[in-house]
């Protein structure tokens, strides 16, 4: 059935479509003359930070603002049919037929009391009515099609019953079981690890041109967008604010805040001393406290008072260009090409004296197998596997790896949360790796801080900032009297930039952004010199990221801090480590400085890790090496090497070697390290997996 | 599974061992065996003839040594007079050689219930009998109450804030703030009294331990059904309006699955799981409703016994109702634990 | 005198107020009947300028509900304004408004000041904002204020345990035989059997239930805080055993542990008092690992908090624990000054019992999900004591569900209360306690009713007050 032949215009056309939210005291618009429209077969990127409005297009479209949403104004056609005129019937044909929609959660978005076939099975049943059994065909079919292994057993199966990956596959599935011509995908790989995300997101590409579906494909990330869409839509607060294909955007953009973003974010060649990022100013405005005029006015290098300001700013088409537009009064008169305004440069600082030395540092859990219905099998996990490393004053050492790598668990007993195994951990030549942290003195507590990941969650919601860095000063026996803590309170303050009155605050009325900076105030209150910073600009927005990891990197230059950077997004540590260390469930697979570990000869799973992580530049080139299957569960882990299960490289190795033996760490050059089989020719013939494009 | 079941068993055996014990001392406890002496002795009896006679009727031994005894894990005593032996497993007074022909051991694990001095009958049959009419009523009650309080829940929460749900709502909050004797009181005033002259129903219950109909059985039903219904419809009514914000159910409505559908598909399986729990929890609420409601309509069974026997400090009847009631407790929180387990796929197979 | 009717001069309102109640009545099962029967208008409707009134027969019967709802309050408010004015004149409803003035002048001083300042008081502010919440806390407040007010003997007509000669049963509006000088004339709500007051036994029975319910309940979460919090925390061997015992104390029938232990027979082996010993003492505990937990870096301070706060909790709590003549009798008698009767304490001590395990679960579930927390991570990471992380970072995290069950608990207890009245349990026989109201007036209730109807009208309207206080304060806590 081709229900594209009896039209041929545009698939999705949105046009000057507004949405608001209403609550008891005001409307809240949270989309404003939005427009964008998608051609057959075409990817659409929708790209904008959190609160921009992006997911309520999408909710739109389906029609399903909830209770309190209301479009109230513009259009949105669906094949040239209005979808609002439409009666709920008409509507209930469309949805899940024509139109279809992924999500961010995967786990979330299926039914957990269901078998998976069942939900599958239901898409055909109620729009097609076909038979249970043609279903169940069908079924098997698009399992197979989205790669899924053994599809009679997974349709068989429950949700929790698989991981993450294969769970979004399903709901890809679920999605393309009858052949949609429209699929909107929101945010459809957040949740998901990088090299997961990597092989999910080329599915989704291949299997949009096998099907011929129209996308239109929600994300916050730039890069992901870059490999996935035809064009783009940037919006900024409930505004489109520019429009276009990706190669003009891209490379010759006309809004400045598209400009600000691009600057914001760390791409190759960036580095924290010689091209620092360029963070964008300011917060972004709440729905209900917008400016008048140019939303972005205010953050914006290029305002002009009494121009920007003023009334409402329409979309302005770029001459020239094919389908190019921007929300900018000045789009014409800026100098797009004006070299970028450096920030500060700094000196690379030396690293000093080695703090903190690991040793052969290994910590296993046990656990019941089956936690609810008990009994006897204990089963042990590996979570770290001989850690040996140094750090030293004033570095920064990345600790790369995705979910279930050890990282998470190294950073607790290091911080004595938990006691090891076996090893050491030396913290200026004193061993502290069976010492719990109650039996700590201050010193060596006040010493080693972290900082956490969820801006949401790092702050104690019902204790006002200056409050909980008091306590962290008390605790750390810093201040005499409590007017001397107060002082070194507001001077914390001070120190992450934020203003003396946030003292007085609850942290609900802080950004996450703000949040961020007083969680590293109190990690820096008893002056740490160790920090362990455990992903801590991942939760936030790009344009806040840059100003988060600015603060991180000026502390620590002046502070002298040994920071140790737990993080899963390489461009980022790119950007700001020295030395990069990655794991693999529980293994250092690759240890050495940024050049080494960045550059050939690569550790394999270092190799598809740079491979999966997507870079919003048009000029890189990027070798593709989609990784089979999932991280396998550090409950179970393969026999040999731990990534063997994944590895592309592994007939290189004679003999079945990788799946009986461990391989040893072998040093190549100057404190370059990996934990691999493979032999030196092979480790030279790698290639660079990213190039610059020649020009 | 079946590790699980035998855990859960033994837990259950152990509390239900725990609570027998207390149960057992707090009935055993001295001034509840003074009292016993002075109403089966006479009531001037002098301190020491009440030492005496529990002597000879064994209470002086130690506690653990009477609930041994009492569970059927000892021996029962024996003690000798100058008239005979007399004993906890021997009818009347014996000769020695006539004694050695009773069994040694006779407690609750030998069928033994003793025997109540309140009713002058075998605490075994009253319980069984009085057992039988209750579970009747809480038949009629769970019948009643359950399926209308899951209907109002899952009514309530499919569509949170709407008509349906705010009405729903108020009558479930109403119901749960009436306790049995206030609902149950204003039942009768309304509908049995001579005075205002609603005599739909009648106001005793008693005629229905024989002969249940209709008019004397359902304002007793009502009553008890009522109050836990409250309870279990908001339980339901929050698991519901929880499903139905959940994101599988918007991917369920974006898949084009009708409402009625997705209710019943997708919602209800989901939405029962909590509930189920707080129905099986609500047994012991339910028993204290029961006592209540058999209290105030004169129904004869295990609750009217429970207030009985305890009014007139009826011992061993007093810890043969423990043991039942408790039991049922326990056995009802096994069926839970279970039917959770096998209700939530998440758990069942992992 | 002539006995009182039930509205006096102002029975010409009565016509009115039962149009009213019957229009409400049938509007509401209009509006109902519309909402099944037609469908839900589609969510999405494009309209110019956003919300709008349309005119369905939906919005119509909406509209019709509100009308009747308005008009029926009105009524209501006249009934009670002209009372206030009238007195006695305006029959029994009158005569009962006057007698309340003073609970009426405390509520309109109580709602008009936190109106006023409702944003300022943080969730009992917000809580002005929920219509539901604000019917609940008013139902609430009219009974604590009638308990208060009738503890000083300010509202009732006569000595609740008096027996007047040929009152006996007598029907509301009744006249006294052969009044006092500057004794009030009627028995407004007709004598019970015994031919006592019933509006005034009513009256004093609110003060029984303010008396112990709210102070019960607070214990009870002391216990279950002070044992949740550790168990949730910790888990492992610790919450095994305090959950086993928990659950073993959940499986009792409740009605079955009161005939158990709310005896004479109990109350005198001193029971009791052992297990007020042990309870009473988790404030203390409570309390001391509180302040100690707090400012254990800061010795003089922490000394200094600790003898300010517990050694007057130490000596309430040895006045409370001890009683003369009975097995725990420590303190000498001049110390001993305050006074229990056993038969209270034991009631007071089970009501403790009984609702402290739910407590406890309720607390360790949310310890269990709040330790997960990243702010808990840092308080560790810092090297706090378990206590203090558990007393300053769960706890005040935690308190949104803990205050909507408190107020569902008062509830409860409110109930459990009645159910020992209602047996006779505990309390003395005489008291005017609703629950053993109930019970007295039951027996009689096929031939009178009016002993039994108000202390069980009392008993609802104040449960159901503090059930609908408790929605408010969830949604208002949901809002944040």
């Amino acid at each position: 059935m081709n229900k594209l032949s009896d039209y041929d215009g545009p698939v999705l056309e949105i046009d000057k479509l507004s949405i608001s939210f209403f609550t008891r005291l005001r409307e809240i618009p949270a989309v404003m003359d939005f427009s964008v429209s998608v051609q057959p077969g075409e990817a659409v990127g929708l790209v904008g930070e959190s609160g921009c409005g992006k997911s309520t297009v999408a909710l739109g479209v389906m029609q399903d603002l909830g209770k309190n949403g209301r479009i109230v104004g513009g259009s949105i056609k669906f094949k040239g049919r209005d979808l609002a005129e439409m009666s709920r019937e008409e509507l209930r044909d469309i949805r899940g037929n024509e139109i279809a929609m992924i999500y961010q959660e995967p786990m979330a978005s299926l039914n957990p009391a269901m078998k998976i076939g069942r939900q599958l099975m239901e898409v055909p049943m109620i729009h097609e009515g076909v038979s249970e059994k043609e279903a169940h065909a069908r079924a098997l079919e698009v399992v197979t099609d989205v790669r899924l292994p053994d599809p009679e057993r997974m349709l068989n199966s429950y949700p929790h019953q698989l991981s993450g990956g294969q769970q979004q596959r399903i709901v890809i599935a679920m999605a393309l079981m009858s052949k949609p011509s429209l699929l909107i995908l929101d945010e459809p790989t957040t949740a998901l690890d990088v090299t997961v995300e990597a092989a999910v997101v080329e599915l989704v590409r291949d299997l949009g041109k096998k099907y011929g579906t129209s996308m239109l494909f929600i994300s916050h990330n730039l890069g992901l967008i870059l490999e996935t869409c035809d064009r783009l839509c940037v919006m900024y607060s409930g505004e489109a604010v520019e429009r276009g294909s990706i190669a003009d955007v891209f490379d010759e953009m006309q809004h400045p805040y598209t400009q600000a973003l691009f600057r914001s974010i760390p791409l190759p060649g960036a580095d924290k001393n010689a091209h620092p990022l360029v963070a964008i100013p300011g917060n972004f405005p709440l729905p209900h406290e917008r400016p008048p005029g140019c939303n972005f006015g205010p953050r914006c290098d290029y305002f002009e008072a009494g121009r920007c300001d003023q009334g409402q700013i329409q979309m302005a088409d770029v001459a020239g260009n094919d389908r190019h537009a921007t929300r900018c009064l000045r789009y014409q008169e800026i100098d797009w090409n004006a070299p970028i305004v450096v920030g500060d440069q700094t000196e690379k600082t030396k690293p000093g004296e080695v703090v903190l030395k690991i040793d052969n540092l290994k910590k296993y859990y046990e656990v019941a197998a089956n936690a609810l219905f008990g009994g006897g099998v204990k089963k042990v996990v590996k979570a770290n596997e001989t850690l040996s490393f140094e750090a030293r004053e004033s570095e920064t050492l990345a600790i790369v790896g995705e979910s279930g790598c050890g990282k998470s668990t190294f950073a607790k007993v290091l911080m004595g949360l938990e006691t090891a195994t076996e090893g050491e951990i030396l913290l200026d030549g004193k061993n502290i790796e069976q010492t719990a942290i109650e039996a700590r003195n201050t010193q060596t507590v006040s010493d080693v801080q972290m900082v956490f990941q969820n801006p949401f969650d790092t702050l104690n919601p019902s204790m006002t900032v200056g409050r909980q860095i008091i306590r962290a000063l008390e605790i750390f026996d810093i201040g005499d009297t409590d007017q001397d803590r107060k002082q070194r309170m507001l001077e914390l303050l001070d120190l992450v930039k934020l203003p003396r009155a946030f003292a007085e605050r609850m942290p609900r009325q802080l950004s996450g952004g703000q949040k961020q900076r007083v969680g590293i105030a109190r990690a820096f209150s008893g002056g740490a010199r160790i920090v362990v910073a455990d992903e801590p600009v991942s939760a936030l927005d790009v344009s806040v990221q840059a100003a988060v990891t600015d603060l991180l990197m000026e502390i620590q230059r002046t502070e002298k801090t040994t920071l140790l950077f737990i993080s899963h997004d390489l461009s980022i540590v790119r950007y700001l480590s020295d030395r990069v260390m990655v794991m693999y469930l529980g293994h250092v697979v690759e240890l050495g400085d940024t050049d080494q570990v960045f550059s050939p000869p690569y550790h394999p799973y270092t190799e598809a890790l740079l491979s999966a992580v997507p870079i919003a530049d048009t000029s890189i080139e990027k070798e593709h090496i989609v990784l089979e299957g999932d991280i396998p569960s550090a409950m179970d882990p393969p026999s040999g090497c731990p990534f063997q299960t994944r590895c592309r490289w592994k007939g290189e190795v004679a003999g079945g070697l990788c799946d009986q033996e461990v391989p040893p760490t072998r040093t190549l050059e100057a404190g370059h390290q990996i934990k691999c089989h493979l032999s030196d020719e092979v480790l030279e013939r790698m290639q660079p997996v990213i190039k610059l494009a020649a020009e | 599974m079946g590790l699980f079941i035998l855990r859960r068993s033994g837990v259950m055996i152990l509390t239900a061992l725990c609570l027998t014990f207390i149960v057992f001392s707090l009935t055993n406890l001295y001034p509840n065996l003074e009292k016993l002496a002075k109403t089966q002795g006479n009531f001037r009896m002098t301190d020491e003839a009440v030492a005496s006679w529990l002597d000879k009727n064994g209470y002086s031994q130690p506690m653990a040594v009477k609930y041994g005894q009492w569970l059927g894990v000892l021996p029962g005593w024996t003690y000798d007079s100058d008239d005979g032996v007399t004993g906890r497993c021997i009818v009347g007074v014996v000769t020695e050689t006539e004694a050695g022909e009773f069994p040694r051991f006779c407690g609750i694990l030998q069928g033994d219930w003793g025997h109540s001095t309140v009713l002058q009958k075998d605490v075994s049959d009253v319980v069984w009998e009085r057992l039988g009419n209750t579970l009747r009523l809480m038949g009629w009650v769970l019948l009643l109450m359950v399926p209308s309080a899951l209907i109002i829940g899952v009514l309530a929460g499919m569509r949170e804030g709407s008509v349906t749900d705010r009405s729903l709502s108020t009558v479930s909050i109403l119901t749960t703030a009436t306790p049995e004797y206030v609902s149950g009181v204003v039942f009768i005033a309304i509908f049995t009294s001579s005075t205002v002259g609603l005599k739909w129903f009648k106001g005793s219950a008693t005629a229905a331990t024989e002969n249940p109909t209709f008019e004397n059985f359902f304002l007793p039903v009502l009553t008890i059904a009522l109050y836990g219904m409250g309870y279990i419809a908001r339980m339901t009514r929050a698991s519901m309006t929880e499903v139905m914000t959940a994101q599988y159910i918007r991917t369920a409505r974006l898949k084009g699955v009708s409402f009625p559908k997705i209710v019943l598909k997708h919602a209800l399986r989901n939405a029962l799981i909590a509930p189920f729990t707080v129905i099986m929890l609500q047994f012991p609420w339910l028993l204290n409703g029961v006592v209540i409601v058999e209290t105030l309509f004169n129904y004869k069974g295990f609750g009217w016994i429970l207030v009985q026997a305890a009014g007139n400090n009826d011992i061993e009847l007093l810890l043969a109702i423990s043991v039942v009631s408790v039991f049922v407790v326990l056995v009802t929180q096994l069926i839970s634990d279970i039917g959770y387990v096998f209700l939530n796929p998440r758990i069942r197979i992992s | 005198m002539d006995p009182l009717s039930w509205t006096g001069k102002i029975a010409f309102l009565d016509p009115f107020l039962f149009l009213a109640l019957g229009l409400l009545a049938a509007s509401v099962a209009v509006w109902v009947l519309l909402s099944i029967v037609l469908p839900e208008d589609r969510a999405i409707n494009v309209t110019a300028g956003g919300a709008s009134l349309s005119s369905g027969p939906r919005d119509l019967a909406t509209l019709a509900v509100k009308a009747a709802l308005m008009a029926t309050t009105a009524l209501l408010l006249s009934y009670l304004v002209l009372g206030l004015i009238m007195g006695t004149g305006a029959g029994i409803v009158g005569a009962i408004a006057q007698q309340f003035l003073p609970v009426w002048i405390a509520l309109v001083l109580l709602f008009t000041l936190s109106i006023r300042y409702k944003r300022r008081l943080g969730l009992y502010g917000k809580l002005f904002d929920s219509p539901i919440g604000m019917i609940g806390f008013g139902l609430v407040m009219f009974w604590v204020f009638t308990g208060i007010f009738g503890a000083f003997d300010l509202i009732i007509t006569h000595d609740p345990l008096a027996q007047v000669s040929g009152l006996k049963n007598k029907v509301p509006g009744t006249a006294l035989r052969n009044p006092q000088e500057g004794d009030f004339q009627w028995y407004l709500l007709g004598g019970d059997n015994l031919a006592r007051d019933v509006f005034s036994r009513m009256v004093k029975g609110a003060w029984e239930v303010v008396k112990i319910a709210p102070l019960a309940t607070l214990f009870a979460f002391m216990v279950g805080i002070t044992l949740g919090l550790p168990a949730g925390y910790f888990g492992g061997k610790l919450d095994t055993f305090l959950s086993f015992l928990a659950n073993l104390i959940l499986a009792f029938p409740v009605i079955l542990l009161f005939y158990l232990l709310v005896t004479p027979e109990i109350v005198q082996t001193g029971l009791p008092q052992y297990m007020a010993i042990v309870l009473f003492a988790f404030p203390l505990i409570f309390f001391y690992v509180l302040i100690n937990a707090r400012y254990r870096t800061q010795p003089a301070k922490n000394y200094l908090w600790l003898a300010a706060v517990l050694l007057p909790m130490l000596i309430l709590y040895l006045m409370v624990v001890n009683e003369p003549g009975s097995k725990v009798n420590l303190l000498p008698a001049v110390l001993d000054r305050i006074d229990i009767p056993g038969g209270i304490l034991v009631v007071f001590v089970s009501v403790v019992f009984v609702n402290s395990p739910t407590v406890f679960r309720i607390v360790r579930g949310l310890a269990m999900d709040i330790k997960t927390r990243d702010y808990v991570a840092a308080a560790q990471t810092r090297g706090e004591r378990p206590w203090y992380i558990m007393l300053w970072e769960v706890l005040p995290n935690a308190r949104g569900p803990l205050i909507v069950d408190f107020c569902l608990r008062i509830g409860y207890t409110t109930i459990l209360l009645g159910t020992l009245g209602f047996f006779g349990l505990g309390l003395p026989p005489e008291s005017p306690d609703w629950g053993s109201t109930i019970n007295e007036g039951r027996k009689l209730l096929a031939i009178y009713l009016h002993p039994a109807l108000p202390p069980a009208f009392a008993l609802l309207s104040m449960v159901l007050g503090l059930n609908l206080l408790a929605d408010g304060l969830r949604e208002e806590s949901l809002k944040d």
